[in-house]
C-alpha cells in the first residue's frame, strides 16, 4: 500500500507538470484552433533560462523573470511565424509550430553545455513523510504551483475583461471582433500565456535532475494529455493531466510485476496507450466538444 | 488546361470502342506543332507526361541521373543515393498528407517496419537475429513494403475515426509505441545502441555492397534509382487514377466527398496502405549502404524530416517530393561545410552549437520559411520559373 501511495504521489507531481503544459496547449487551441507543437521547446528554453538566472536573482526571482522571458519569446514567435498564417489551413500552422519547435530547441540546447545544468530549485530529491508515505518535496511544490495557476487562470477568465475577451474570441471570432475585441491581441496573449506556463512546467520538470538535450521529451507526454482531456477543455486538461501522471507513475512502479519479460520500463508508453484507448471510446476526448460537421 | 465536360468523357463500352478504333492517323492529329497545351482528347489531357517538353525533360533527367555515377565522386554518390531512397518515402508520405490530406507524424514507424521486415526476410537463418534467408532482392523489397502496408492497414481503422490534429497526435503516439517495440524485440532489432544487419542486396550473382567492376556506391545508386523510378511512376499513376481523384476529394472536404459517394473509410485505408508501402520500401533500402542500423533511427525526428521533405518539395506533387528529399539528403553535407564559414559552429559532437544541431535547425527554419513564403515548395518555384518563360516577354 505504501508503495502504491508513493507511486500515486509521484504521479500527481508529474501530472501537475503535464497540467501546466496542457493548459498552454488548450489556451492556444481555444483561441486559434491550432495545436502548438512548439510547447516542448518553450519548456526546455524556460528551464534553461531559469537555471542561468538563478545565480543572479535567486530561485524565486529567476522563475518569475524566466516565465515572463519565455512568455515574451512566445509572443515574438507568434508575431513573426504564426500571425501571417492566420486563416490558412490548421495543419499548415501546426507544421509551422513543429519547425519553430525544432529551431527554438536547438538554440536553447546550445546553452546546455557540458557541465550538468541545474535549475537551482530548493527541493532537490528531498522528501517529507506523510504517514508512512515518503513524498518528494518537488512533487508537492509542483502540485501547489499547479493549483495556484489553475485558480488564477479561472479568476482571470471569469473576472477580468481581458479574460472575457479571450472567452468571447474562443467562442466566435467574428462576433467578438464586432464587439470590439482585438482578436490579434487575444492570439498574442494566448501564446504568451502558453509560453509562460511551459516555462513554469519546465522548472518543475527539471527540479532534482540536471537538464540535458533530451529534456524536451517530457513535454511530448502532454500531447496524450490534451487528447485524453479534449483539445478545447481547460477542466479536461487538469483532470487528464493528473490522470495521465498517476497512470504513468503506477505503470512505472509496477512494471516489473506486470511485464517481467520487458526490460525497458513501460511507464513512458502508458500515456500513449491510454490515449489510444480513450480515443477508441471517445474520439473527442473525455471532456472535448463534439465537432459538428457541415458541408 | 483544357476543360472537358463530363458527357464528352468516354466511358464504359464507348471507351473500349474508342480504344479499338484507334488509328495511326487519329494519333498523329493529336499533337499540333507549337501548341503544346492544345489537347485533342481527354486521355491526352490526363496523360502522365501531357506535354512534349515534359516528356523530353523527364527523359533527360532520368538519363542524366543514370549516367551521373560515371562522373561523380563516391562520397557524393552515397549522399545522392540516400536522397533517392528518401524520395521514395517522401512520395509515400505525400500520398497520405498531400493527396489525401491526412496529417501523419507516424511515417518513421512504417519506415521502421519495412526495414525490419526486409532485414528479417533476407537475414541469415543461422545468424544472431531473426532471419529467413530469402536473399532475392525483389522478394524482400516487396516483402518489406507489404509488411509495412499491413501495418498501415492495421493502424488505419483507428486513424479513420479521427481527423486533423487528433490524427497527427495519435500517429505521433504510434512512433513512440513503435520505437518501444523495436527496442524491446531484440531478436529482431538487436536492441538499443546495438542494431542489426541490413539486408545485403545480391543481384544477378553480383554482390552490390562489394566493390567490383563498379564501386559499391555506383551499384547501389543504380538500384535505388531503378526502385525510385518505378515508385514515382506508380505514385503518379495512382494520383491520376480514380483512387487519386477520390483521395483529393477526401482532402478538399471529406464530408462533401462522402456525400458524393466516396467511401471515406475505404479511401483513407487505401491512402494509409499505399503510403506505408512506400515508407517500407524506403526503410529497407535506407540502411543497405551502411549495413547496420539500430532502433533509435525511427524516432519522431525522422517523421519530421519526411514532413519537411514533403513541405519543402511541394505538397501533392511527385516531382516535388523528390526535390525535397534530395535537398534534405544534401543538408548534412551543406552543414558540414558551415564551420569553415561560421567559426562559432563546431564539428565536434560534444560541443554546441555543432553541425548536427545546425542541420536540424536549418530544416526547421526551412519548413517555416517555405510555408510562410512559398507554400507550394520547390515545385512552386519551378512552376513560377516555367510560367515566366512560357509567357515571356509578358509578365502574366
Amino acid at each position: 500500500m505504501t508503495g502504491f501511495l508513493t507511486a500515486v504521489s509521484g504521479g500527481l507531481g508529474q501530472g501537475a507538470i503535464y497540467v501546466l503544459l496542457a493548459l498552454g496547449f488548450v489556451i492556444i487551441y481555444k483561441s486559434m484552433k491550432v495545436v502548438s507543437f512548439a510547447q516542448p521547446a518553450f519548456m526546455m528554453a524556460g528551464a534553461i533560462l531559469v537555471s542561468y538566472l538563478t545565480p543572479r536573482f535567486g530561485f524565486a526571482g529567476a522563475v518569475i523573470v524566466g516565465v515572463i522571458g519565455i512568455g515574451l519569446v512566445a509572443l515574438a514567435v507568434e508575431r513573426v511565424a504564426i500571425r501571417p498564417m492566420v486563416g490558412k489551413a490548421v495543419f499548415v500552422i501546426a507544421i509551422i509550430t513543429i519547425g519553430v519547435d525544432i529551431v527554438v530547441r536547438v538554440v536553447a540546447g546550445a546553452f546546455v553545455g557540458t557541465d550538468p545544468l541545474l535549475v537551482g530549485d530548493p527541493w532537490g530529491l528531498e522528501t517529507v513523510s506523510i504517514g508512512d508515505v515518503q513524498v518528494q518535496q518537488r512533487h508537492i511544490a509542483a502540485l501547489i504551483a499547479m493549483i495556484v495557476v489553475v485558480v488564477a487562470l479561472m479568476l482571470f477568465f471569469r473576472l477580468s475583461s481581458t479574460g472575457l475577451a479571450m472567452r468571447a474570441a474562443a467562442l466566435d471570432q467574428e462576433a467578438a471582433m464586432a464587439q470590439g475585441v482585438s482578436v490579434g491581441a487575444v492570439f498574442a496573449l494566448s501564446w504568451a500565456l502558453a509560453g509562460g506556463l511551459a516555462a513554469l512546467a519546465g522548472v518543475f520538470a527539471a527540479a532534482g535532475n540536471p537538464i540535458d538535450q533530451t529534456f524536451w521529451v517530457v513535454a511530448l507526454a502532454a500531447l496524450p494529455v490534451i487528447i485524453v482531456g479534449g483539445l478545447d477543455s481547460l477542466g479536461g486538461a487538469v483532470v487528464a493531466g493528473l490522470l495521465v501522471g498517476v497512470v504513468e507513475s503506477l505503470v512505472r512502479a509496477y512494471h516489473s510485476d506486470l511485464f517481467p519479460n520487458l526490460a525497458t520500463n513501460t511507464g513512458t508508453l502508458a500515456p500513449y496507450v491510454l490515449m489510444m484507448v480513450v480515443l477508441l471510446v471517445r474520439p473527442h476526448g473525455l471532456f472535448g466538444t463534439k465537432e459538428v460537421e457541415r458541408v | 488546361m483544357t476543360m472537358i465536360s463530363p458527357d464528352q468523357r468516354p466511358q464504359g463500352a464507348e471507351r473500349r470502342l474508342e480504344k479499338g478504333s484507334e488509328t495511326p492517323t487519329a494519333k498523329r492529329s493529336r499533337r499540333v506543332w507549337g501548341r503544346p497545351d492544345l489537347y485533342t482528347s481527354y486521355r491526352q489531357d490526363m496523360a502522365m507526361l501531357n506535354t512534349r517538353p515534359k516528356q523530353l525533360g523527364v527523359l533527360a533527367i532520368v538519363v542524366v541521373a543514370a549516367l551521373l555515377p560515371f562522373v561523380t565522386s563516391d562520397d557524393l554518390l552515397k549522399i545522392l543515393g540516400t536522397g533517392l531512397v528518401l524520395s521514395i518515402g517522401a512520395i509515400g508520405l505525400n500520398i497520405l498528407v498531400g493527396y489525401a490530406g491526412q496529417v501523419s507524424l507516424g511515417h518513421a514507424f512504417f519506415v521502421g517496419v519495412g526495414a525490419y521486415a526486409a532485414s528479417a526476410l533476407a537475414g541469415d537463418p543461422e545468424g544472431r537475429y531473426l532471419g529467413f534467408g530469402v536473399d532475392i532482392v525483389p522478394v524482400w523489397i516487396l516483402g518489406g513494403g507489404i509488411a509495412a502496408a499491413v501495418a498501415g492497414a492495421l493502424v488505419a481503422p483507428i486513424a479513420t475515426r479521427l481527423r486533423g490534429l487528433y490524427l497527427a497526435i495519435v500517429t505521433l503516439g504510434l512512433v513512440v509505441i513503435g520505437g518501444y517495440i523495436f527496442t524491446e524485440w531484440r531478436d529482431l532489432s538487436g536492441g538499443a545502441q546495438v542494431g542489426r544487419d541490413a539486408p545485403q542486396p545480391v543481384f544477378l550473382g553480383s554482390e552490390l555492397t562489394i566493390d567490383g567492376a563498379y564501386t559499391q556506391e555506383q551499384k547501389l545508386y543504380w538500384l535505388f534509382l531503378v526502385v525510385l523510378v518505378i515508385s514515382a511512376v506508380l505514385a503518379r499513376n495512382i494520383a491520376r487514377s480514380r483512387v487519386g481523384r477520390a483521395l483529393a476529394a477526401v482532402r478538399d472536404r471529406d464530408v462533401a466527398a462522402g456525400v458524393m459517394g466516396v467511401e471515406l473509410g475505404r479511401y483513407k485505408l487505401i491512402a494509409f496502405v499505399l503510403s506505408s508501402f512506400f515508407a517500407g520500401v524506403c526503410g529497407l533500402l535506407l540502411f543497405v549502404a551502411n549495413g547496420v542500423f539500430g532502433p533509435e533511427r525511427f524516432t519522431l525526428l525522422l517523421s519530421v524530416q519526411f514532413i519537411a521533405m514533403v513541405l519543402i518539395g511541394g505538397v501533392a506533387t511527385v516531382s516535388g517530393s523528390i526535390m525535397g528529399a534530395m535537398l534534405i539528403a544534401l543538408l548534412p553535407r551543406i552543414s558540414a561545410e558551415l564551420p569553415s564559414f561560421l567559426p562559432f559552429i563546431t564539428s565536434a559532437a560534444n560541443e554546441h552549437p555543432n553541425i548536427f544541431e545546425v542541420e536540424i535547425a536549418i530544416y526547421g527554419s526551412l519548413i517555416v520559411i517555405f510555408l510562410l513564403f512559398e507554400p507550394r515548395g520547390l515545385f512552386g518555384i519551378w512552376v513560377r520559373i516555367r510560367t515566366y518563360w512560357k509567357s515571356f516577354p509578358f509578365s502574366y
